[in-house]
């Protein structure tokens, strides 16, 4: 509207001034402008272009692709048969195995939200201070979230073997060895120690420079009220970390539901299905038994559960930058 | 007097107390280093003392067995140059294709900007645990399974390089882009000429985390590769554990130090810079 009403009143000016060569010399400068504004236009899209392409093949396409697949049977080699919610009905109806997944993923990921978020806070508190040893102790502990998690997965598959050194030390304390890995009802448990093992220190220190960013007056006023340790935790140090703790609340889930690399090298998803998790249920149907429509469905679902999380993130990361 | 004593009992009280925070401390490191330290003694123990209950904390014979499996019937250096092939090539793509990504987004008022953001976004947030089945056949269609490059081209963009390089090009001085501009630098001298220069700490993060990243590649190597010639060291790893005639713990660990030791390197080197940009990338 604007626009218009601009252009309509340079228009008035224009005849006012009778002045019509001039008016030619202005189309002229219009055209020459739009050339170059396309010209000009043009870099940022050159500049994006690989990135774009590589996002649109590799992410953008397959999900969509994914998505389709879902409704269609199909085993790698002939056409794609369409079964409508046929993918489906066997995740939810038919089969039991899908509904094992989703149950153990969310008890891995409630467990590892939980022991993680309770650790994290407890060291990073307990190892605020600057002092050589607590620098020493946050490096050890994050050491392990540099490594693969193969690595690690491999050797404390070792540390919990029936032979191995955990049970060495139970049977010191004259406590009976465990099966670990081995028995269904420990093995979920063992992934998840593995999981927060390697965890800890990662989430220690993002509480860490949290903590460092909280004015160093609030815990001074808190001082000279003399305030009682254990209630300054509860009363300031909590609520002050609480953006920062749900911030966590949310990758941690968003990690947890792709659990995959420990599943894999520990147990197999075993023994029996008690610690087979959504990524490796997908993994089994595409890789081993070749039903793609059905890895997709349960791709699908994953899909859900991480759009929904990945949403809740970004309102995060949005009220964040308000505050700063 | 009583005062005194008062304050003494309070001094023994701390330093008891101290000592105890120490212990703690130190307990917790043993905690977090110990099976790393198992890792290496056992990588050095015969294959026999291994099957030892309750197993020996120190090797008794001290052997090299496990690394001359792993070198000589294993050949890991062959794993280990797919990894580094696979890793370097990815390093100099991604170069090219998301600092000029970033610096559009960064300096550019562009329509579709939105709309393109959002498909980077997009790309952050899917993993490959989701696209793998559909790349697999498009890589099967083009006909390069039989090539290192499906460990490669798809990672060549990187969502999260380009949010780094974003925030970093966005701090840089508008003033100074536009008096190279008045110069007569054109857009690409700019962005080579004065971006990337004054943007080197993040490139070198940005580096840092594809190294970390394609070093410990796993899922996605598992899934794209059937030969054995084009598996990198992660797959190595898993080859010994899942071999037929039973689980060799000697060679394992001795696979699985070549696999860390790396990582402990970096660590050593540029543990502060690790922990810094690290941290970073947890908090946005």
């Amino acid at each position: 509207m604007r626009e218009t009403e601009v252009k309509a009143a340079e228009n008035l000016m224009d005849t006012n001034k009778n002045l019509p060569e001039r008016a030619s010399e202005k189309k002229k400068q219009r055209k020459r402008h739009f050339g170059r504004r396309i010209l000009g236009a043009l870099p940022p899209y050159i500049m994006t272009l690989p990135a774009m392409a590589s996002f649109l093949l590799f992410t953008i396409y397959p999900i969509l692709d994914m998505i389709l697949l879902s409704f269609y049977e199909w085993n790698g080699l002939t056409e794609r048969k369409w079964v409508g919610l046929g993918n489906y009905d066997y995740l939810f109806n038919i089969q039991i195995d899908f509904k094992i997944a989703l149950k153990n993923t969310l008890v891995y990921t409630v467990a590892v939200v939980f022991f993680l978020q309770l650790f994290a806070l407890i060291f990073s508190v307990w190892l605020q201070k600057d002092s050589r040893i607590n620098s020493f102790v946050q490096r050890v502990m994050f050491f392990p979230h540099l490594c693969a998690m193969l690595a690690v997965s491999v050797v404390f598959s070792w540390l919990m073997d029936e032979q191995g050194l955990f049970n060495a030390v139970l049977e010191f304390f004259h406590i009976p060895g465990l099966r670990w890995l081995n028995d269904s009802t420990t093995a979920m448990i063992s992934v998840v120690i593995v999981a927060v093992w390697k965890g800890i220190g990662y989430q220690a220190l993002l509480l860490l420079s949290a903590l460092k960013s909280i004015p160093a007056d609030i815990f001074e006023a808190a001082e000279l009220d003399n305030t009682p340790p254990l209630r300054k935790f509860f009363r300031i140090t909590i609520p002050l970390l609480s953006p920062q703790l749900f911030f966590m609340l949310i990758t941690i889930t968003l990690n947890s539901f792709k659990v995959f690399d420990s599943v894999r090298i520990m147990t197999n998803g075993g023994p029996g299905k008690s610690t087979l998790v959504l990524v490796y249920y997908i993994y089994e149907y595409a890789q081993a038994n070749l039903k793609y429509g059905v890895a997709a469905a349960a791709g699908v679902v994953l899909l859900i559960f991480l759009l929904i999380l990945t949403v809740i993130y970004f309102r995060l990361i949005g009220k964040r930058v308000h505050y700063q | 007097m009583a005062r005194l004593t008062r304050k003494q009992k309070r001094a023994v009280k701390r330093a008891a107390g101290n000592t105890v925070n120490l212990i703690f401390k130190l307990f917790v490191s043993v905690l977090f280093l110990f099976p790393f330290y198992w890792m290496v003694t056992t990588s050095f123990k015969p294959y026999l003392e291994t099957l030892k209950f309750p197993p020996t904390l120190w090797p008794q014979d001290f052997t090299f067995e496990g690394y001359v499996h792993v070198f000589q019937e294993l050949d890991i250096l062959s794993y280990i140059k797919n990894t580094l092939i696979v890793t370097g090539t990815v390093i100099v793509i991604q170069f090219f294709v998301n600092v000029p990504a970033a610096y559009a987004f960064a300096k550019w008022k562009f329509k579709g900007q939105g709309l393109m953001w959002g498909i980077v976004m997009t790309g952050f947030m899917i993993p490959g645990q989701l696209t793998f089945m559909t790349v697999y056949f498009m890589f099967a269609d083009w006909g390069i399974l039989k090539t290192l490059w499906p460990q490669i081209i798809p990672t060549c963009a990187s969502a999260f390089s380009i949010f780094l390089l974003r925030q970093n090009f966005k701090q840089i001085p508008e003033e100074l882009v536009e008096s190279a501009k008045l110069d007569g630098s054109s857009e690409w001298k700019i962005l080579w000429r004065l971006m990337v220069p004054m943007s080197k700490a993040t490139m070198v993060t940005t580096i840092l985390f594809s190294f970390i990243n394609h070093w410990n590649a796993y899922f996605w190597p598992l899934v794209m590769t059937r030969d054995e010639d084009l598996k990198p060291i992660t797959l190595a790893i898993e080859r010994l554990k899942n071999l037929e005639q039973g689980l060799n713990y000697t060679d394992i660990m001795a696979g699985n130090v070549i696999l860390v030791l790396p990582l402990v390197i970096l660590f050593l080197l540029a543990s502060k810079k690790i922990i810094q940009a690290m941290a970073y990338r947890g908090m946005k």
